[in-house]
């Protein structure tokens, strides 16, 4: 093994995590270099040092605050949960689209039956109607024909009287 | 019979809350310690050991065990740390390790520094505290990758394979990453180790 291999495994043979087979070669490798014998009790003692920094202990009031931001949270429901509403109300949106078709189908107002509903009666009406059209009182008083000349009734009557 | 990390987040998923309480019992003391120590500030290191916590809650419902929860948990710590260390808002509100009027005490926090005068073993404290604050300073001083691949192999033990995929890098670049750290912890902490190696 070179010293530059040692690199990748020194700390793991400083803390004990390499296998057995890679401890082996890297004291194998330390038994013949100094300079990498050196660099382990240097690791090591480093190792120790960071040893010696104390641990400290959360706030007594950290726990209380992270329940706190917790509780704080949005209750997250599915779109599933949100089907899942409640047999009340299940029951009274049941009774609603009951009572909306009871009033729909039975309680619908009658519809007057008009004259021109039945086809016969509708063409009877319409005959009736026509009279109107033929109404001489009406079309007299319809004031564009006022303003009209007067029909030529002298000479109509001259030229039938030279044919016979 | 203890529950395994994954039974336990399992059972979150699944909606129970004091299963929650049993994983944030287990792991708030490592990451407030980890978090603090990429950070350098107790205050900032709690945040974002909370906002750890609430990101593992809120990420319950897609939680699928494929890795080891502690992968996952110092995951999204070191993503978080390493955000925040290089967010130079935070920097402004850190707290330097050298300020002439802290020291710190036995559980991390800094205060200010009230030594009897007549205290018996004050020169021992005093030697122990300096001590500390150099192991420390030589940790602060490790480009930040470094340092969270220190952190994670040194205190939280975590494997290779773990940390590597924390920190989102090969195995071998992870060995190579933690051989240069230590190279410079040990230039850093020179006068330390050569007394600790007999050399000194």
């Amino acid at each position: 093994m070179s010293c530059e291999r040692m690199e990748s495994r020194i700390l793991g043979y400083v803390d004990g995590r390499l296998k057995e087979s890679e401890r082996k070669e890297v004291e194998k490798h330390l038994a013949s270099c100094a300079p990498c014998r050196l660099r382990v009790e240097e690791f090591r003692a480093v190792s120790e040092l960071l040893d010696e920094l104390p641990v400290i202990e959360p706030s007594p009031e950290f726990d209380v605050r992270v329940h706190a931001l917790v509780a704080a949270e949005p209750v997250k429901q599915s779109w599933w949960a949100w089907m899942r509403v409640s047999p009340r109300v299940v029951f009274a949106a049941a009774m609603l689209l009951l009572a909306m078709l009871w009033f729909g189908f039975y309680q619908r107002p009658q519809t007057p039956q008009l004259p021109w509903s039945n086809p016969v009666e509708a063409d009877a009406q319409m005959m009736k109607d026509l009279g109107v059209l033929e109404d001489n009182d009406l079309l007299s008083n319809f004031e564009p024909l006022k303003e009209l000349p007067p029909p030529v009734q002298a000479e109509e009557d001259s030229e039938t009287q030279q044919q016979m | 019979m203890v529950r395994t990390d994954v039974q336990l987040m399992l059972d979150v998923k699944a909606g129970d809350e004091a299963s929650f309480a049993l994983l944030l019992q287990r792991y708030r003391t490592p990451l407030v310690n980890f978090l603090y120590r990429m950070v350098r500030n107790r205050e900032q290191a709690e945040d974002l050991a909370q906002e750890v916590f609430l990101r593992v809650y809120r990420a319950r419902e897609d939680y699928v065990p494929s890795a080891k929860f502690t992968t996952w948990l110092f995951r999204i710590a070191t993503n978080l740390a390493l955000n925040s260390v290089r967010d130079t808002r935070y920097q402004k509100l850190e707290v330097s390790i050298d300020a002439p009027v802290t020291i710190d005490a036995e559980d991390g926090d800094e205060k200010p520094l009230d030594v009897p005068e007549k205290h018996p073993n004050i020169e021992q404290h005093l030697v122990e505290d300096a001590r500390k604050k150099m192991i420390r300073h030589a940790i602060e001083k490790l480009p930040e990758k470094q340092r969270a691949a220190v952190l994670l192999h040194k205190y939280e033990e975590l494997d290779y394979a773990e940390i590597a995929k924390i920190l989102n890098c090969s195995e071998s670049a992870l060995k190579s990453l933690l051989f240069r750290a230590y190279e410079s912890l040990r230039v850093e902490l020179a006068p330390l180790v050569a007394r600790a190696s007999g050399r000194a």
